[in-house]
Order: C-alpha cells, then sequence, then structure tokens
C-alpha cells in the first residue's frame, strides 16, 4: 500500500479528480462575473454610467454583445460574434439583475454538483481503504494476531480512517476551489483599488502566518485524544472478554478506577482541545472584522474624494465578504491534511506488520490442487519472540497414506511442529516440502482444501451449527446466484460500484459449497454425510437433544413436518401402555389439562409475541372481556382469593428474599402485605362486593395456577367446564388483530412455534411420576428410532445457533463440531494438534480409532500428550526438547531398550 | 389428592406430629408428590441421600446388598418415613428401597428440609426431640440386650 496518502489518493482517484478539477475552474469564471455584476448594475443600470458617452447620453446600449479584439498586434480585426440586443437603461437593469440571479443560481448548483461528486468520490475511497485494509487482515502472518488487539483493530477500520474518507473527497479541488475562489476574490478587489487589494492581502498574510501556528498544539491534542480513546475502547472490549475473572477476583472497583482514570485523561485533553479551538476561532473572526472597518474607512474616504466610485467599494466589500471563509477553510484544509496525513501513517504502520503473506496464496487463479505426495520436513527449525529454540533440526517424512503419532512430554516442542506442519507457524531454518512443491509456497486454495487442522481449541462462528461444520467447503463461489428483473440490475450495480471502489466482485448471495469437495452430490446428501460424521465423534446424541428443543420452519420443512405429525400419533399409541400411561396428560380440545395452568389451558395455544405471553394474558383486554361474557368473573375471584388465603398463612413467617418464594409463591414478598390488607378488607364482602380493581388482583393470582402441581383442589368438574367453555369462546371470537399472536394447540397440524419434542408430545408431562423426564424421552426416542426419524431431529438439530465463539456449546462440544468441521472436506492430510486433550481417556482412544479409520488412504498425524493413543498408529515420532529422538515403525520401536518402549511401555500396559 | 391430604399424611410422621399446621402446609406445598410403578426404585443403597420420602400409599422394599445379593429387611407402607438418615447425616443410602406396589410419596428435598429446619425453630426442636426418644430407645434396647447377656 502507499505509504503517502496523497500519492495513494492520486493514483486511485485521477480521473475523477481532474474531471471535478475542470468543472472548479469553470466555476472561478462565473463566480468572478457574480462579483463583477453587481458593481455594473449600480453603476450602470442604476446611476446609468454607460448611457453617458463623454456629453452624449445614448438611448440603448447593446447587451450580451459579443465581440474580440481588435489586436493590432497580431493583425485581428474586431470579430463580433453576436451584436446584442439593444435595451433601454430600465431594460438594461432588468437584463443586468437577472443575469446576476441566473448566474448566482448556476454558480450554486455547480458546487452542489462538485459536492456531490466529492462526496461519492470520498465514498468510494473510503469503501477500497477499508476494504484494503480488512484485506490485509486476511493477510497479517498468524504471529501478528498474538500482538494486536481486536476491539482496536476493529476501531481503526470503522472509526478512525472515516474522517480520511471525508478527507479523500476535499484532497485536491478543495485547495483548488478555494484558493481559486479567494485568489478571484483577492484579484477583483486589486482591479477595483490597488491598496484596498494590498491591505487585504497584508490582513491575509498575516491570518495565514499566525493561525497555523497556534493550531499545532490543537492537532498534537486532537491525535492524544485519538490514541487515548483508542485504548479506552481496547480496555473496554478486554473487560468484557474478563467479566469472570473479574467477578471472581472482586476487582470491579480495580477495573472502575481504571476506566476512571482513562475518562479523566480524556476529559482533560478534550477540555484543553476546546479552549484552544476557540480561541483559534475568536482571533479568526477578529482579524476578520477588522478588514471591513478598514473598508469602510479607507475606501469611504477614497470615495468622498471621488478617487473611487460607490459601485466599486461596495463591490469590494461584497467580494471581501467571501474571502475570510474561503481563507480559513484552506487553513482548515491543511490542518486536516496534516491530520489525515499522520492518521494514515498511523493506521498504515497497525496494517503493515512483517510477513504478510502474498496475494497469490489466497487468489482464485492459479494452482488449484497438486497430486497426493509425502510431506517432508528438513532440518526444520523454529524459534519463538524472545528466540527460545523450541523446535530444531527435525527431519521427517509423512507418507499420503501415513498414519502418525506424535508423541513427547513436557517441553518436547511437538505443538510447535504441529503449527510449523499445518503452516501456521513459519520456521526460521530447514524446508517443508509436499512432493516437489515447497510447502510454504502452495496457496491456500491448495492447502486449505486439502489439508485440514484442528488445534487444542478451535473458533467457531456465530451461526448455525450446520454452517459452522460446512465453513470448511466455502472456497469460491461455485454456482453465481441467479437474480431477475429489478433484483439482477440492483446486482449488476452493486457489482459495479464495487469494482470501481477496488473490491473484488465477489457475492455472498452466491452458492459457496464446494459439495464435490465433501464428495457429495446435493445439499441434501451433505446433510447426511454431516451426520454420518456428527456420530463418528460422538456428537450426534447431542445435536438431537438440540434437534428435539428446535423449532422447524413449515413451510421450508413441509415434509419433515408430516413425519414428526406422523410420529405425534405413534407416541400417543405406545403411550396406552400400562407403565407409561400415567406420564403424559395429552393436549385434548375438549379436555381441561390439570398438568397446565389457568392462563395455558385458557389459550390452548403457542403464544407468538408478547401480546398473549402468559405474563401479560391476565391483562389482555379480549381475555377478560370473554370471562366477563362468560360470567367467569365471580369464581376466578373467589379461587384467586382462596390462592390469596394459602398464601398469606403458610408464606406469612418466611423472612424477605426467601427462595421459597420465588420457587413455589404466587405472591413476591413485597405484595404480601398488600393481598393481607386485602383479605382483611374483603374478608366479609361478597364476591360481587368487591372493587373491580381488587379483583384483578385476585384474577390475576388465578392464572399461573397448576392444579395438578399446586393441588390446592381449586378446580372441580365445574369450573373445568367453564374453563373449556372460555378456551372456546376465545379461540372462535379471536379478534383479527390477535390471530398472529397464537398457535392453536391442534391435534392435526404441526405447531410452528413449539419444539419438534413438544410437537411429538402434545401434551405436558404429568407432575409426581417419577423419572418422568427420562422414562418419556426413552419412549419418544423408541418412537423416533423406529419411524427412522433419528437423523431428520438431527437435521434440525444443526440449525442450533452455536452463539458468539460457540459459546453456547460446551468446551467438548466446540472440539467435536471442529473436528467434523475438518473432516467433512475429506482432508489428504489432518493434523490434530493436540486436539483430542479436552476429552478424556476413553474418549480420546475411541475417537483416535474412529478418525484412523475415516481417514484411511489419507494421511494424519496427532500429536498428543496421550502416549497410551501411539499403538494405534502405524508410524510414531518421539520428540524431546525440540529435536526428534526416536522414530519409526511402532512394530519395530516397541522392543525393550527402546525411548518408545521407555515412554510408552509402562503406561500402555496400564491402560490395558 | 390435595394438599390437605398432604398436611395429613405429614401431621401422622412423629417427626412433625407436633409442627403447627400453617408450616406443614408450606412443607406439603413445596414437595413434590413422586409416583412410582412397581419394581422402581427410590433409592438404590450407596447412592448420594438427597431427599427423604413420607409414603402417602402403597408398599415398599427395604432391602440391604449382601454378597449374596439384595436381602429384604423390612417393609413399609402408608405413613412410613424413610431416607431421613441420610438427609440429617449427610450419609449414603443405607438401603434401598424399591416399590413392590403403586407408590405414591411426597418427596421432601435435603435442601427444602433443611430450609424449614433453618426457617423454623419449632421443626428442629421436634427434629431433636425425635431424635434423642430414638437414642434413648436404643440404648433401653442396648441395656436389655447387655442385662440379657449377662
Amino acid at each position: 500500500m502507499e505509504r503517502n496518502l496523497f500519492k495513494y489518493i492520486w493514483r486511485h482517484s485521477w480521473r475523477e479528480q481532474v474531471y471535478i478539477l475542470a468543472i472548479v475552474l469553470l466555476l472561478q469564471v462565473f463566480y468572478f462575473i457574480s462579483l463583477d455584476l453587481p458593481k455594473r448594475i449600480v453603476n450602470d443600470g442604476i446611476r446609468g454610467d454607460a448611457f453617458k458617452n463623454g456629453e452624449v447620453r445614448v438611448e440603448t446600449l447593446p447587451f450580451m454583445q459579443m465581440s474580440f479584439g481588435p489586436y493590432p498586434s497580431i493583425g485581428m480585426p474586431q470579430v463580433t460574434l453576436f451584436n446584442g440586443i439593444p435595451l433601454d437603461q430600465m431594460q438594461y437593469l432588468f437584463a443586468l439583475c437577472f443575469s446576476y440571479l441566473f448566474f448566482v443560481v448556476l454558480n450554486g448548483w455547480m458546487k452542489q454538483w462538485v459536492n456531490t461528486e466529492k462526496g461519492r468520490l470520498g465514498e468510494r475511497m473510503l469503501r477500497r481503504l477499508r476494504f484494503e485494509l480488512y484485506d490485509r487482515i486476511l493477510k497479517f502472518p498468524l504471529s501478528h494476531f498474538r500482538k494486536v488487539k481486536q476491539a482496536e483493530i476493529a476501531t481503526m477500520i470503522k472509526d478512525e480512517v472515516e474522517p480520511l474518507g471525508g478527507f479523500i473527497g476535499d484532497a485536491f479541488i478543495q485547495p483548488a476551489m478555494l484558493a481559486g475562489q479567494a485568489l478571484t476574490a483577492l484579484y477583483f478587489i486589486f482591479l477595483q483599488n490597488f491598496w484596498l487589494g494590498g491591505l487585504t492581502f497584508g490582513i491575509l498574510a498575516v491570518q495565514m502566518a499566525v493561525i497555523p501556528k497556534l493550531r499545532v498544539k490543537v492537532r498534537l491534542l486532537a491525535r492524544e485524544r485519538q490514541i487515548t480513546a483508542r485504548a479506552l475502547a481496547g480496555r473496554i472490549a478486554e473487560s468484557v472478554d474478563g467479566a469472570i475473572e473479574i467477578h471472581t477476583n472482586d476487582t470491579s472497583n480495580y477495573e472502575r478506577a481504571d476506566i476512571v482514570d482513562r475518562l479523566g485523561k480524556i476529559f482533560l485533553i478534550r477540555f484543553e482541545l476546546y479552549k484552544r479551538k476557540f480561541f483559534v476561532k475568536y482571533l479568526n473572526n477578529m482579524l476578520a472584522a477588522t478588514t471591513p472597518f478598514l473598508f469602510y474607512l479607507i475606501g469611504g474616504y477614497l470615495a468622498l474624494n471621488g478617487k473611487f466610485d460607490t459601485g466599486s467599494l461596495l463591490a469590494a466589500i461584497n467580494a471581501y465578504k467571501d474571502l475570510p471563509d474561503p481563507i480559513k477553510q484552506l487553513i482548515d484544509w491543511d490542518q486536516q491534511r496534516q491530520d489525515v496525513q499522520v492518521k494514515y501513517d498511523q493506521v498504515m504502520e497497525q496494517f503493515n506488520p512483517d510477513g504478510m503473506l502474498s496475494p497469490e496464496l489466497q487468489s482464485l487463479e492459479g494452482i488449484q490442487d497438486v497430486d497426493p505426495a509425502p510431506l517432508a520436513a528438513s532440518n526444520l527449525a523454529f524459534t519463538d519472540e524472545s528466540g527460545a529454540r523450541l523446535v530444531e533440526d527435525v527431519s521427517l517424512e509423512i507418507g499420503p497414506d501415513a498414519h502418525i503419532a506424535v508423541i513427547g512430554t513436557g517441553a518436547s516442542g511437538k505443538e510447535y511442529l504441529g503449527l510449523l506442519l499445518g503452516r501456521l507457524a513459519r520456521p526460521v531454518a530447514g524446508q517443508l516440502r509436499y512432493g516437489d512443491h515447497d510447502l510454504l509456497q502452495l496457496p491456500e486454495s491448495v492447502t486449505g482444501r486439502r489439508f485440514a487442522y484442528v488445534g487444542e481449541e478451535s473458533y467457531l462462528f456465530p451461526l448455525s451449527l450446520r454452517e459452522n461444520l460446512v465453513y470448511g467447503l466455502k472456497h469460491r463461489p461455485v454456482e453465481p446466484a441467479r437474480y431477475e428483473g429489478e433484483l439482477q440490475r440492483h446486482y449488476e450495480r452493486r457489482i459495479r460500484e464495487a469494482v470501481r471502489s477496488g473490491n473484488p466482485p465477489l457475492d455472498n448471495g452466491a452458492n459457496w459449497l464446494d459439495l464435490e469437495g465433501a464428495g457429495v452430490a446435493s445439499p441434501a446428501e451433505l446433510d447426511g454425510r454431516v451426520v454420518g460424521l456428527l456420530k463418528d465423534v460422538g456428537f450426534d446424541e447431542d445435536v438431537y437433544q438440540f434437534g428435539l428443543r428446535g423449532r422447524l420452519d413449515p413451510v421450508r420443512d413441509e415434509d419433515i413436518a408430516a413425519e414428526f405429525l406422523e410420529a405425534r400419533r405413534s407416541l400417543r399409541e405406545r403411550l396406552q401402555r400400562p407403565d407409561v400411561a400415567a406420564l403424559v396428560d395429552p393436549f385434548d380440545p375438549a379436555r381441561y389439562n390439570k398438568n397446565m395452568t389457568v392462563a395455558e389451558n385458557l389459550l390452548f395455544g403457542t403464544p407468538v409475541g408478547p401480546e398473549l405471553a402468559p405474563d401479560n394474558l391476565a391483562n389482555n383486554e379480549f381475555m377478560r372481556t370473554t370471562m366477563r361474557g362468560l360470567g367467569l368473573g365471580d369464581d376466578l375471584v373467589n379461587m384467586g382469593r382462596k390462592i390469596a388465603e394459602t398464601m398469606v398463612e403458610i408464606f406469612a413467617d418466611l423472612p424477605a428474599g426467601h427462595p421459597f418464594f420465588e420457587q413455589y409463591s404466587f405472591i413476591s414478598f413485597d405484595d404480601l402485605p398488600m393481598y393481607r390488607e386485602l383479605m382483611q378488607r374483603t374478608g366479609k364482602l361478597g364476591t360481587e362486593a368487591i372493587q373491580r380493581e381488587d379483583r384483578f388482583r385476585f384474577v390475576r393470582l388465578t392464572f399461573p395456577y397448576i392444579e395438578a402441581r399446586h393441588r390446592l383442589d381449586l378446580i372441580d368438574a365445574e369450573m373445568e367446564e367453564k374453563l373449556l367453555q372460555a378456551r372456546r369462546a376465545f379461540a372462535e371470537n379471536l379478534p383479527e388483530s390477535l390471530r398472529s399472536s397464537i398457535e392453536f394447540y391442534d391435534p392435526e397440524v404441526y405447531n410452528s412455534q413449539a419444539s419438534v419434542q413438544d410437537n411429538i408430545l402434545f401434551g405436558r408431562l404429568v407432575y409426581g411420576q417419577a423419572q418422568a423426564g427420562q422414562k418419556l424421552g426413552r419412549v419418544i426416542a423408541e418412537v423416533i428410532d423406529a419411524m427412522k426419524l433419528r437423523p431428520r431431529v438431527i437435521e434440525v438439530g444443526l440449525d442450533y445457533n452455536v452463539g458468539p465463539s460457540g459459546k453456547r456449546l460446551s468446551t467438548a462440544q466446540r472440539q467435536r463440531a471442529s473436528l467434523v468441521r475438518a473432516l467433512v472436506k475429506r482432508p489428504r492430510l489432518l493434523i490434530l494438534n493436540n486436539s483430542l486433550a479436552v476429552f478424556d481417556d476413553s474418549t480420546q482412544r475411541r475417537l483416535a480409532e474412529r478418525i484412523n479409520k475415516i481417514m484411511e488412504g489419507g494421511a494424519l498425524v496427532l500429536i498428543t500428550d496421550n502416549l497410551a493413543l501411539a499403538r494405534l498408529f502405524d508410524r510414531v515420532i518421539i520428540m524431546k526438547e525440540g529435536r526428534v529422538i526416536e522414530q519409526g515403525e511402532v512394530r519395530e520401536l516397541d522392543r525393550d531398550g527402546s525411548r518408545f518402549r521407555e515412554l510408552v511401555g509402562t503406561v500402555a500396559a496400564a491402560a490395558e | 389428592m390435595g394438599i390437605q391430604d398432604d398436611v395429613e399424611a405429614l401431621k401422622r410422621i412423629p417427626l412433625f406430629a407436633k409442627v403447627e399446621p400453617a408450616k406443614l402446609k408450606l412443607l406439603a406445598f413445596a414437595a413434590e408428590r413422586a409416583q412410582y410403578m412397581p419394581g422402581e426404585a427410590l433409592f438404590h443403597q450407596g447412592d448420594q441421600a438427597d431427599a427423604a420420602y413420607i409414603v402417602l400409599g402403597g408398599k415398599a422394599d427395604v432391602l440391604v446388598e449382601t454378597p449374596s445379593g439384595p436381602l429384604k429387611v423390612a417393609e413399609v407402607g402408608k405413613d412410613a418415613f424413610v431416607g431421613e438418615i441420610g438427609i440429617l447425616c449427610d450419609v449414603p443410602r443405607t438401603a434401598t428401597i424399591q416399590a413392590t406396589e403403586s407408590l405414591t410419596t411426597l418427596k421432601i428435598t435435603k435442601d427444602l428440609f433443611y430450609r424449614m429446619v433453618a426457617d423454623f425453630p419449632s421443626i428442629s426442636l421436634e427434629v431433636m426431640r425425635v431424635l434423642a426418644q430414638r437414642l434413648e430407645h436404643m440404648n433401653e434396647q442396648l441395656r436389655d440386650a447387655v442385662a440379657a447377656k449377662s
């Protein structure tokens, strides 16, 4: 990237710049005319000077006469293009005034055009710059990521280059336009009167000399402000990342102190900046104000002495009025120029680490594949930043179908060997070759597709699990997206604009899935393959659970929904079996469900959005009208009174904040006195005599009541019937506005708002059945397996969003996901760098066996601390203190006296 | 099968016999009902003790593991209070309890029990009294046994 900002801007935008500059030049002519016209209006139009040709007064003057010459020196006679229109004085005045208006409007319009063009130019350059910076992040050597703070880098691309974008449009045009404007005005004043011109020039010279000096300090402060603000952003990000440490160590106040200190510094800098800025502004205004004073004084004096006409004086003052502004802006521009150059330098410094990857390594063109070959290392060495030798003089060869375990204890350097083989660290000496190719020169299009690497922990993107698992297949757009009509035009425009800003014409809407790389023919097959691999790494059961708890889109997954409906029926049949019959209270539109709350019974559906959410239901106007209509009010009030009575009685002596309130009570501790008082006040009253507000307080208590759980014997057969009536009335009369706020339970319809499990279950777990959850889980699993639906459930589970950095998964789940991600692309070489460390020994063994099997025919390198795994491999490499101390076939090395025996022998014996 | 029935059942347990009805109601309200099929175990010998159970209906065997398989040492039925040693002394289950017919219990978790004891001194006094009586009873038996031997 260009070191000098101006060169950078010029190189990428000179065409537009030249074009706009030409227009700016033209603008100066109009500007001059708009300055000159007022003078002519006063002198010729109003006073009629031009109509007095000496003593002779002419009646008309030609308007808009266009003629050149005569220039006797080159022998050119007068050429008249247009004779003009003869006008009398009044007409002439009108003509002049309208011309003035015309030029002012034209001037304004062209200025606006120039500004728009400048804006577009600046935005394009900003886009280019941002993209280039992001592009550079993708090319950073991996070691650099240990040094940069993510929040700071993001702030740089997001905020700090933004003023650069604003400036880029102005880089050349602004000075040209302002200087042109200032010079034109100055020239005009000189034309009117030499002394006035000289005076103006003098004051401007002072302004231009003094103000920038004063601004040096302002600039330094501004820079400091930027650095402190960036550091603040970094610090805030650290607090977020370290939230757990802060809480577990009680250091929140220590962190507060740090932020207080930083904010204090920022405050001082900003305040100082303000003071200086306003002082400069004051000085500027003073200088600008003294000039007209001198104009009036000197110009007036000259005019009174008849050496100067009033029209010219007015025109000069008018011209001057326009002067300070461009000059000030010009000074501003110069400041800004220095600012942005500093900023640009800083950003460039951050984005220009040593060892940037060359663009060829990530190019879409060039070598896309190489033949399977052995990976050979010769005399490989690696040192860290402090110069410690971590890998030394390592030579080895990994055949295209070799399965190798790399073992060693403690600081053997084996992890670093893994990084070197995975190209994630650069050796300081030695060579790495893949067949005839230098491994370090192979483009990522080969290494990223043919090799796979899994480290000790892996990053997952905050997308669905499926997107994460097939992430390793998105190398290039396989098939362009097809757009139609308006969308196609929009797309073309998008791409055109991208190219103009130097962005690559890549479409994220295209299909990026390299199905061939995964060895499948269709996305459905890919899902099948992913499901298979999930099983291989022991992740299928977890994803199955995600699927049971997940929701599906009944439009997209219409056929799946039908199958799950079938499963619902099948489960219903199975639940006839006596041992499980009591587990579920099914949803039956015609029956009150004792295991649901009163609210759920009334709704009999899944609320969508907050409108009919259980907490809001008692407040819902339509629900209240329905109940009133059925005369259910009194019953509910009575029921609420009984609940309140019981609660007041049994929770009376509990202290505030007691967990029972949260776990079991309908009434919070704070509300308890209110209800106690309410009970006393209404105790003797008949239900109908209770005030409306109080009635509502009682009714509110009944909504979360579950008969089977709370066991207060409040809902008898009669009450059930009434509530069922309300349920029916509610569904039948539901107003249009609430239709989309609920999806009713219908035995024949898949409920898109409920989870897969709830859809199959279509009922409630019965309270008070020991281990009902587990038992039912088994029955559901039976149904799903009998109908061969497990893969479909897992597919739904693949939609599970893994959260930021995959934090909604456990460490082990994340690691299993990254194993699948590595295996899905069918790598020729798989490097597992301590990747199994998060698992327990037996899981490690199982995984190693499975992966050995899957990688048959390809190369596999497992770097591990679990020495016992070595026997599962053909070959073993033993490292110590950065060197290979023994390598060879496991069969041969497995003898007395070998280092292998020494290390693995006893451990393995213990394991077997 | 309302909460009132549970309160009555609690009253029949000596440990809770003298506790005020309001407290028993709270206990019953916070406790869960748990239903077991014949053959299902409330807990197994050696398990961590997490709850005590009051049998509201049905029958269960108390089994102790022996080298020759489980040995039935007792049978419990309605109004029995089982598993309380485990939660009071924090020791693993000393026996297995297995339902022999459909069994309904009221499950009082350790947490719930401790909270009740902590919040209501009257309950803890009752607990002490009952335990002391048991101790006295055991001593008596021991005395009798020693007397019989000599």
